[in-house]
């Protein structure tokens, strides 16, 4: 998961126009119009500042404790669903509420997966409310807190839209048959670049660290994503069992290229901005935002998988086991894979969708859209796209402690 | 100091003579208390932390009063440590440089323009640090003003870059903490009597020998308590490293950091932030009673 915050301000205009013509075309239900309606200069009003992430954090404030009543609270990641005119609504989520009568708190208060987790863990351990029903965590801390039993099974019986999951995404190591979790939105890793300094393109790690690059490409500071392109270039599969002695060689790979000097910052999610100002030309990075910086370019920037295959991974919807709503949980988590809804919320994320017929919805949304390999990988480019095989205790300390040392940070 | 202070004033109020033995440990109290909230109990926390050992699962610890994890610690960011000291204290030299002449100016030489120069000195506190570092990126970044310029002239050639390198660190880090260093050394600067420089120069005294006889000596209290306020900050500084920086010239800030959020090892990160503190603490020592402090405060 990433957040998109600074970029947003850019991409209004054009995607305001696009989403005006969408909202006077004819073809389109009216229930789908009154939607993307809703959703018309939501970026003009964020402003790029997270204002609806702070009211909410402030209403949210306000009935904290109890259990929640008779609420659904949910937390999520900022800018990670379509929110409206005024900034502080969510077309969809508003739409749930009406249709279900299900009352949802919704709150943006996700930013980092260890730091949403420092706090709440004592009181999963000690099986206290969390003031959460519904959170959308990353893979591998997914896979921490299936682990450790913190997870509560889904209704299935309120979740007859399970079946729209992507057949991809159906069985991760961490819940094989998707019986505790649904994956909320895709993140593929691959390669960004500048298509004015590298008209070329970059289709492998050769490329990328091609010696006109050197000192211009970054890499993303999450682990999974630039040792798990690493990895398959060196030809082990990251969903299969690999060796420590495999990892390493990734590490010391990437230990290599910093040395050069061909490195030059393993970044978080403000590799963006270097893109944009040229410090970098080249990146390890995510599909979702290489998407919008090239909306913003007039198409100045390109994104590609990996020729030995990119990754892929998933923030996904849970119920920890304290909560006492699992099967108003799992109606919402139906609701969002409808496909319609799915690509509703879609046409704001612009990451991949994990539903089913989202795309098909998506052509009478926008056209263009649905044609985007981003946010609906076609058959052929999800196999080139791998989940990063589940960790021990062990070996998450240890290669995680591997890649901040190749990253200097320790 | 404060105490007798006070003494002189409650014997200036005569309504409040019952409770005057009272009213320092009152005064005193919003202090204490907030210190020892915010200050020593996370101390106290941060010390048991320091010693735990893992406990078989991420994010979770026991005490076990292992002391080696200071040794492991410290051998395993050796490194950082020894760059965060370096770093800090070229930026500190720098700052004195450059900050010792602005203040004399801005005390001795600026006449009606002493207060606009003053709130210059001041102005970068309006924006966040974190900003101003950004923009010091933005600035010296690749397609940047200065990076431009300096290519077109072949100062610099197309592949040597200002960012991502030690250079940035440093500049980044005097840059911030300038004012930290400039104002202190104005206090004490503008607080030297003219006429014990006139004296000196009654006295068949040059220039530079006021200089180094009369104004400098006098102003030691300011160079002391800026060098202080720069270099402890810096030291302990991650921001300019991760923002100006590359993936070697990471400073102990970085270390904790990645210690805490992205490994989960809190005793190791607890147990770095005790050496710093330590290591920080020693010098400031031995440098106070190298340079005495009567003056200091």
């Amino acid at each position: 998961m990433t957040n998109n915050s600074s970029n947003t301000n850019n991409s209004s205009n054009s995607k305001k126009s696009k989403l005006n013509k969408l909202a006077a075309d004819n073809s389109i239900p009216s229930e789908i119009k009154n939607l993307i309606s809703k959703s018309l200069s939501r970026r003009t009003v964020l402003a790029g500042v997270g204002g609806a992430g702070a009211a909410l954090a402030l209403a949210s404030c306000s009935s904290g404790s109890g259990g929640g009543g008779g609420q659904l609270r949910w937390a999520n990641w900022p800018e990670y669903l379509d929110l409206a005119d005024d900034g502080i609504s969510f077309p969809t989520l508003t739409a749930f509420i009406e249709q279900t009568g299900i009352d949802v708190k919704y709150s943006e208060v996700i930013n980092d997966n260890d730091e949403f987790n420092a706090p709440v863990q004592p009181k999963l351990q000690a099986n206290k409310d969390i003031g959460y029903d519904i959170v959308t965590l990353t893979d591998w801390m997914t896979a921490r807190w299936a682990r450790l039993g913190y997870l509560q099974d889904l209704d299935e019986a309120a979740l007859p839209n399970k079946v729209n999951i992507l057949d991809s995404l159906l069985n991760p190591t961490f819940d094989p048959g998707r019986k505790k979790t649904m994956t909320y939105q895709g993140i593929m890793g691959g390669f960004g670049w500048n298509k004015e300094k590298i008209p070329g393109g970059i289709k492998t790690v050769d490329q990328l660290f091609a010696p006109a690059n050197k000192g211009k490409v970054e890499v993303v500071s999450e682990m999974r994503d630039t040792i798990g392109i690493i990895l398959q270039y060196q030809g082990v599969d990251i969903a299969k069992p690999f060796t420590e002695d495999q990892f390493m060689n990734a590490i010391d790979f990437m230990t290599g290229k910093i040395s050069d000097g061909f490195i030059r910052q393993v970044k978080g999610n403000d590799y963006v901005q270097d893109l944009f100002n040229g410090d970098a030309v080249a990146v390890i990075g995510w599909s979702g935002d290489i998407f919008q910086l090239a909306l913003e370019n007039d198409g100045k920037f390109d994104f590609a998988i990996p020729e030995s295959g990119g990754t892929i991974s998933g923030d996904n919807f849970m119920i920890p086991m304290t909560s006492s709503k699992a099967t108003e949980a799992s109606t919402l988590m139906n609701y969002y894979y409808d496909p319609v809804v799915a690509a509703t919320a879609a046409a704001y994320i612009n990451y991949v969708t994990p539903v089913k017929g989202a795309q098909e919805a998506m052509e009478s949304i926008d056209p263009e859209l649905a044609k985007s390999e981003f946010i609906f990988p076609s058959a052929s480019t999800l196999s080139r796209l791998k989940i990063f095989r589940d960790l021990t205790v062990a070996e998450e300390t240890s290669f995680q402690t591997a890649f901040q040392e190749a990253s200097g940070n320790i | 100091m404060a105490f007798l202070h006070v003494q002189k004033t409650t014997n200036r109020l005569k309504g409040l003579k019952n409770n005057r033995s009272l009213i320092p440990y009152l005064l005193l109290a919003p202090g204490l208390i907030w210190l020892s909230i915010f200050f020593i109990f996370p101390i106290l926390q941060l010390g048991a932390t320091s010693t735990k050992t893992p406990a078989g699962e991420i994010g979770f610890f026991e005490q076990t009063y292992r002391f080696q994890n200071y040794i492991d610690a410290f051998l395993a960011s050796k490194e950082q440590f020894y760059r965060s000291f370096l770093y800090a204290t070229l930026a500190t030299i720098l700052a004195l440089a450059i900050a010792y002449p602005l203040a004399y100016a801005i005390a001795f030489k600026s006449g009606r323009y002493k207060n606009i120069l003053l709130v210059m000195v001041i102005a970068p506190f309006f924006t966040s640090f974190l900003l101003r570092t950004i923009a010091w990126k933005q600035i010296l970044g690749e397609e940047g003003p200065v990076v431009s310029a300096l290519r077109a002239v072949s100062i610099i050639g197309d592949t040597t870059s200002i960012t991502a390198t030690p250079f940035a660190v440093v500049t980044g880090l005097t840059y911030n903490f300038l004012p930290f260093m400039t104002l202190p050394l104005y206090a004490s600067l503008e607080r030297i009597d003219p006429r014990t420089m006139e004296a000196a120069g009654d006295l068949y005294a040059n220039g530079l020998t006021t200089f180094r006889k009369v104004t400098l000596p006098l102003s030691m209290p300011g160079v002391v308590a800026g060098t202080l306020l720069t270099f402890i900050p810096a030291a302990g500084d991650y921001i300019n490293a991760a923002i100006l920086g590359d993936p070697k010239s990471k400073m102990l800030g970085n270390v904790i950091d990645a210690y805490y959020f992205r490994i989960v090892d809190y005793p190791t990160a607890a147990a770095l932030s005790f050496m710093l503190m330590a290591a920080i603490l020693i010098l400031v020592t031995f440098y106070i009673r190298r340079a005495g402090t009567e003056e200091l405060v």
